[in-house]
């Protein structure tokens, strides 16, 4: 059931944009953030191919050229951390090592409940609040080793109340 | 006096972003109610005296980029605005978009009227899905009071703003790529000639502008170009809004007129501030990680084109991202090498195995083990790669480079020899990579 439920709220993404060819970003970025796993899987991807009258191999091409999108599943929040230069003279790798802390977990890395990803990003237009980590559409600036905490501690309630 | 200028900032965090009602009290709109009593012509000539050159980071003159479009008898038309802004260090455009949208909309319609288009396309990058939803809703209330969709103002003129997405690809912000990414493909740039104003999106006549370039357009039509240009210098018409970043005090955004000096923007309090913990600046970077770099000696010189141009250095999309001394320029290259790496997007062997070379080299200066043999790869490296790019990311992939080569020549000999001045490179505190 949880596959049909599924495949009918790619469907209504795919009709939100009129199945327009040019709306491929858009479609594959709200599969995305609905996957809960942020990523496009390849059963999506070919629903999309065939709605959309697009090869598959044009949907790869995009899923595989623009950075935000993933192919293989994440944690159910992305940490993205900001490695531009900008962000990394203001001490950027210190708030890598803070996260991997308060994570347990290294760069590129998925905690065991698959609650968090942690990531390298390029700028994310926020070098006035360096270094930052951008979490969905949130950005977090001026990070600090409370900070991290406080926010990775934030995630886990807001987790744990919707179970 | 005020080394400040709002003359597009100044709604940024007064006004309600989306609230057409605030924006008109605050004088918007004036700009499209002229320019309906205009003609094409005349308004082209406007921005022509205006001196306003594309605040992208590529400086083209707007007012020509504009006159070649009208002079095309292909219709339709688009009108495209690249707020793909994805620099290091630049971050102004997020600020028209999220706190002055409808200034951004009224630039557009202008344009719309001008080029007789009825459909004008704006690229907001990935990252700022969640500034998407403020521009939606400033378009969603414009067309409601009236200002922009059908019988805009009851001129019978017709105009549609769609927003369309990227997903993190900095290649796109050329506005080839760009184009090719409106079309639901990967942002890959197209071969030039065609030019852009004849074979554009879906393959019709097209504006593309940046974000600050179309949100001068309102005050110019309203104020008249040639006291635009006043407010600039004689080459470089208006203002530019600088985005201060790194080790400096105050960072931010700031609108300016062209012709303060750098040193004004880096130390004056109601700007830069100076740099934190009483530390010395070593080095700046301006316009973005294709731009060059500038060190204390080039401190007076003053913000403006012209002026830039002739010290070496360049406006580009207005980043200003300042290093004190204990930033080790190896270390800083090899982070804006990564970046080109990453953003790379494939297409010519340059820019994709030119990059990788370099940052290899960068990578044996920070562990001391380059050679002169290995400085010989590097400069035919940055000559191959400016020279033989597809496009201008990977031909201005190596101005960091070449100018801090110009600047620190010392700098890298010390690597060779071991030594870090700035005591980053052979340390434990090194870059892990």
């Amino acid at each position: 059931m949880e596959i049909i439920r599924r495949y009918e709220q790619v469907l209504a993404i795919i009709n939100k944009y009129g199945k327009a060819k040019e709306q491929l970003l858009s479609i594959l970025l709200d599969i995305q953030a609905t996957s809960g796993q942020n990523y496009v899987a390849e059963e999506w991807a070919e629903i999309v191919a065939r709605e959309l009258d697009l090869p598959i191999t044009k949907v790869h091409d995009v899923l595989t050229f623009y950075a935000m999108f993933n192919i293989e599943p994440k944690g159910k929040y992305v940490i993205e951390i900001c490695k531009s230069t900008p962000c990394h003279v203001t001490k950027a790798d210190a708030v890598v090592a803070m996260f991997e802390e308060v994570l347990g977990i290294k760069l590129g890395e998925t905690t065991p409940d698959k609650l968090f990803t942690l990531m390298h990003t390029n700028c994310v237009g926020a070098c006035d609040i360096g270094p930052v980590a951008k979490i969905g559409d949130q950005v977090y600036g001026n990070l600090t080793a409370a900070k991290v905490a406080e926010i990775v501690t934030s995630y886990r309630e807001v987790s744990s109340c919707q179970k | 006096m005020s080394k400040i200028n709002k003359l597009i900032s100044a709604n940024c965090g007064v006004i309600r972003p989306d609230s057409v009602e605030d924006y008109v009290k605050a004088g918007g709109y004036e700009g499209l109610k002229k320019a309906f009593t205009m003609k094409p012509e005349e308004i082209i000539g406007e921005v022509k005296k205006a001196k306003l050159l594309g605040r992208g980071g590529a400086a083209y003159p707007a007012g020509s980029k504009w006159e070649q479009l009208l002079e095309i008898p292909e219709f339709p038309k688009y009108i495209v605005i690249n707020a793909d802004e994805g620099e290091p260090g630049t971050f102004k455009d997020k600020i028209l978009l999220s706190q002055d949208p409808l200034r951004v909309i009224e630039g557009m319609t202008i344009a719309g009227y001008v080029f007789n288009s009825h459909d004008g396309y704006i690229y907001i990058r990935g990252e700022y899905r969640a500034i998407q939803k403020v521009f939606r809703s400033a378009i969603d209330n414009a067309v409601k009071a009236g200002y922009l969709g059908q019988n805009i103002l009851g001129t019978g003129f017709a105009f549609h703003i769609h927003i369309m997405t990227g997903a993190g690809a900095y290649v796109c912000g050329e506005n080839s790529a760009l184009l090719n990414s409106i079309e639901g493909k990967a942002g890959r740039p197209r071969i030039k000639p065609p030019h852009l104003a004849e074979v554009g999106l879906f393959l019709m006549p097209t504006l593309v502008n940046n974000v600050e370039s179309i949100a001068n357009i309102p005050t110019i039509v309203l104020e008249g170009g040639e006291k635009y240009l006043s407010y600039g210098t004689k080459d470089s018409g208006g203002t530019k809004l600088v985005c201060l970043s790194g080790n400096v005090v105050n960072r931010g955004v700031y609108e300016i007129p062209f012709g303060v000096s750098l040193r004004d923007i880096i130390y004056d309090p109601e700007l830069g501030g100076g740099i934190p913990n009483g530390k010395k600046l070593k080095f700046f970077h301006l316009g973005g990680q294709s731009g060059p770099i500038g060190s204390q000696a080039q401190l007076d010189t003053l913000y403006c084109y012209k002026a830039l141009r002739n010290a070496g250095l360049s406006v580009g999309s207005g980043a200003v991202v300042v290093m004190d001394e204990d930033v080790c320029v190896i270390d800083y290259l090899k982070g804006v090498t990564e970046f080109f790496i990453h953003e790379s997007c494939g297409k010519c062997t340059p820019c994709r195995e030119g990059n990788k070379q370099i940052y290899a080299i960068l990578c044996k200066l920070s562990e001391g083990q380059a050679t002169q043999d290995d400085m010989a790869v590097l400069r035919r490296l940055i000559d191959t790669m400016t020279n033989a790019s597809f496009c201008g990311l990977g031909q201005s992939a190596t101005v960091a480079l070449n100018t801090c080569w110009k600047l620190f020549k010392a700098e890298f000999e010390d690597h060779l020899n071991q030594k870090c001045p700035a005591q980053v490179c052979f340390t434990e505190q090194g870059r892990g990579e």
